[in-house]
């Protein structure tokens, strides 16, 4: 745990979730989320299959707008404008600025193929934050070196492995200095050879001091990283606390069962 | 690479040569004896010598009538094949072609976007044009267009209850030649409608929200990242839609305009009492510039197969 970024006690909220609920329809995937991540957090989130991981990730992002509750980063509301207790839907422009806060790393990567991997990481900063051109550049190339990838700056996506894509990903995510980064089972869709050098990105990061929640089913990295860890079952926290004592210690029954079939 | 040439024989001897693939990387040390490679006789295949041979009879018997048949009156071809007359119509086939396409172009991205929208209404509306234009001949939407004028003698638009702000003869502003290129760009834009659709349901969802993670609005997302990437899909069938409407405008005369290639040409043979040279001179025409924009066609798919098409030759 040395190596670990550990936030102070006291470290601001980044994230702040209240009340949150889901409903896809009739079905009912959130059920109360309350979470808080202090800047500075690794917050991993683990549970089975279905049990509301990428949604509560999506509703953070604003790929999804929420059905009960508030969000706020930074201490700002996201999604709304509350004002004389009514609540008012943002326009989608307003939206995009909010998300530029957030930065997603999918586990399907979602790299732009028509773009080399430079140009991808470029893309943010040139064309949303509108940096000059010379300076996006040297930002993404500097990126791509960080997650070891300098040598392959100017190859598409489909010239690169899984491994590869999803360290080009990571650095599209952060050029746009996001203040938390989302990864959403990032290396879930990936031959195991190469899970190592993308999880020793995400290792690499969480020593920076980044904030970050992380939906993973690697239990020994979600011990070894994190500093805050979730559990998640049928659209609620059912657990949570420092990964190492919740592993090791689980109270949760279903926590317990849960980590006696992943371990 | 240093795979030495004589490790690796034929069965007559000769080195093989070798390719740049990972795969080939093989350790000569692994290998102290020559390999000799099978080299089978192939599978012989007498049905294609047989279509060779009469489909070369053909082609002789086919080159042999166009020489020596006097109707073809190949002088009358050559004499005409850069006649002012047919030059001018080349020149108004062009213009009403590539008019016409844009037209076609914008009317189609409206009615592809009208189609996705959450407005009942815009969606019906985009339904509704699909369905009547492509339901009905376009020769019959072209006469149409050409009647308009006797439909409606004036246009005038007014105040609902108040002036009439300005009114104007139906005939000055429907000319036979915007009733041409708004009658063919109408109706292809309901065949276009379709294959944007198409192409932009080919482009997975994930890019969508990738853009969107990054900050971008919808109409960055949709210029930067969803139509560069459908464009791939759209291109050749549009290039095919742009093929047909160089054809399509043959029917003008239906509205009637009367200054397209086929116009003139039929003019001409109807003067000579030659149909046949001068079909033939339209028929290279229609033919040269349809490879023409087969080679832009080319060079665009190019263009937008970046990233796509490109195998992995970056690799080692
Ligand atoms: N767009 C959607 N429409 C309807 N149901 C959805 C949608 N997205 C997710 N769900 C449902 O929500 C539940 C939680 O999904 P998800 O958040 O992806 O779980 P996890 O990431 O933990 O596996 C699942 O039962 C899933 O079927
Ligand atoms: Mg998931």
């Amino acid at each position: 745990m040395d190596a670990i970024f550990n936030p102070a006690d006291d470290a601001p909220e980044c994230v702040r979730i209240k009340g949150v609920h889901k409903f896809f329809g009739a079905v009912h995937v959130l059920r109360g989320i309350d979470l808080s991540i202090r800047r500075g957090e690794v917050c991993v989130v683990i549970g089975p299959s279905g049990s509301g991981k990428s949604t509560l990730l999506r509703c953070i992002n604003q790929l999804e707008g929420i059905s009960a509750g508030r969000i706020y980063l930074n201490g700002e509301l996201i999604g709304y404008r509350e004002a004389n207790g009514r609540l008012n839907s943002l326009p989608e422009a307003k939206i995009a600025v909010q998300r530029r806060s957030t930065g997603m790393v999918f586990q399907r990567f979602n790299l732009f193929p028509h773009k080399t991997a430079v140009e991808n990481v470029m893309e943010g900063p040139l064309k949303v934050k509108k940096t000059p051109r010379a300076e996006a550049i040297r930002r993404a190339s500097e990126l791509l070196e960080r997650v070891g990838l300098a040598d392959r700056a100017n190859y598409y996506p489909t010239q690169l492995s899984g491994g590869q894509q999803q360290r080009v990903a990571i650095a599209r995510a952060m050029a746009m200095e996001p203040n938390i980064l989302l990864f959403d089972e990032p290396t879930s869709a990936l031959d195991p050879e190469l899970v190592g050098e993308v999880l020793d990105v995400i290792r690499g990061l969480a020593k920076t001091g980044i904030t970050m929640m992380v939906v993973t089913h690697e239990i020994g990295f979600a011990r070894e990283v994190g500093n805050h860890l979730v559990f998640m079952d049928g659209g609620m926290i059912l657990e949570e606390g420092p990964p190492a004592e919740v592993i090791a210690a689980p109270k949760n029954a279903r926590t317990q069962s849960f980590l006696a079939k992943v371990l | 690479m240093s795979f030495a040439g004589s490790d690796i024989t034929g069965a007559r001897g000769q080195p093989v040569k070798q390719g740049r693939s990972a795969l080939q990387k093989t350790d000569p040390r692994e290998f102290p004896n020559r390999i000799i490679l099978n080299n089978p006789t192939p599978v012989p295949h007498p049905g294609r010598w047989i279509a060779v041979g009469l489909l070369c009879i053909a082609a002789m018997l086919v080159l042999w009538s166009l020489a020596t048949n006097p109707n073809f009156h190949w002088d009358v071809v050559r004499s005409y094949l850069f006649d002012q007359q047919v030059l001018r119509g080349i020149l108004w086939t062009l213009v009403i072609t590539v008019m016409a396409m844009v037209v076609a172009i914008v009317a189609a991205v409206s009615l592809t976007f009208m189609r996705d929208s959450e407005n009942p209404v815009l969606r019906f509306v985009s339904w509704l044009w699909v369905w009547l234009f492509r339901g009905t001949p376009v020769y019959t939407q072209l006469v149409f267009w050409g009647l308009l004028s006797v439909l409606y003698p004036r246009i005038s638009v007014t105040v609902p209850f108040g002036p009439q702000l300005f009114s104007l003869e139906t005939i000055d502003v429907f000319t036979p030649g915007v009733s041409a290129v708004l009658g063919l760009g109408f109706n292809e834009a309901a065949y276009l409608a379709e294959i944007f659709r198409a192409g932009f349901r080919s482009v997975d969802s994930g890019q969508k929200e990738a853009a969107k993670s990054i900050g971008m609005g919808k109409t960055m997302t949709m210029f930067r990242i969803i139509l560069p990437q459908a464009m791939r899909m759209i291109i050749p069938p549009t290039g095919n839609e742009t093929i047909g409407m160089l054809k399509t405008t043959s029917l003008v005369l239906a509205v009637p305009f009367a200054f397209d290639l086929t116009f003139a040409t039929n003019t001409i043979a109807n003067r000579l009492y030659l149909p046949i040279p001068l079909l033939i001179v339209s028929g290279l025409w229609y033919l040269a510039i349809t490879s023409i924009l087969m080679v832009g066609q080319h060079f665009l798919e190019q263009h937008f197969g970046k990233g796509v098409d490109v195998a992995a030759i970056h690799q080692e």
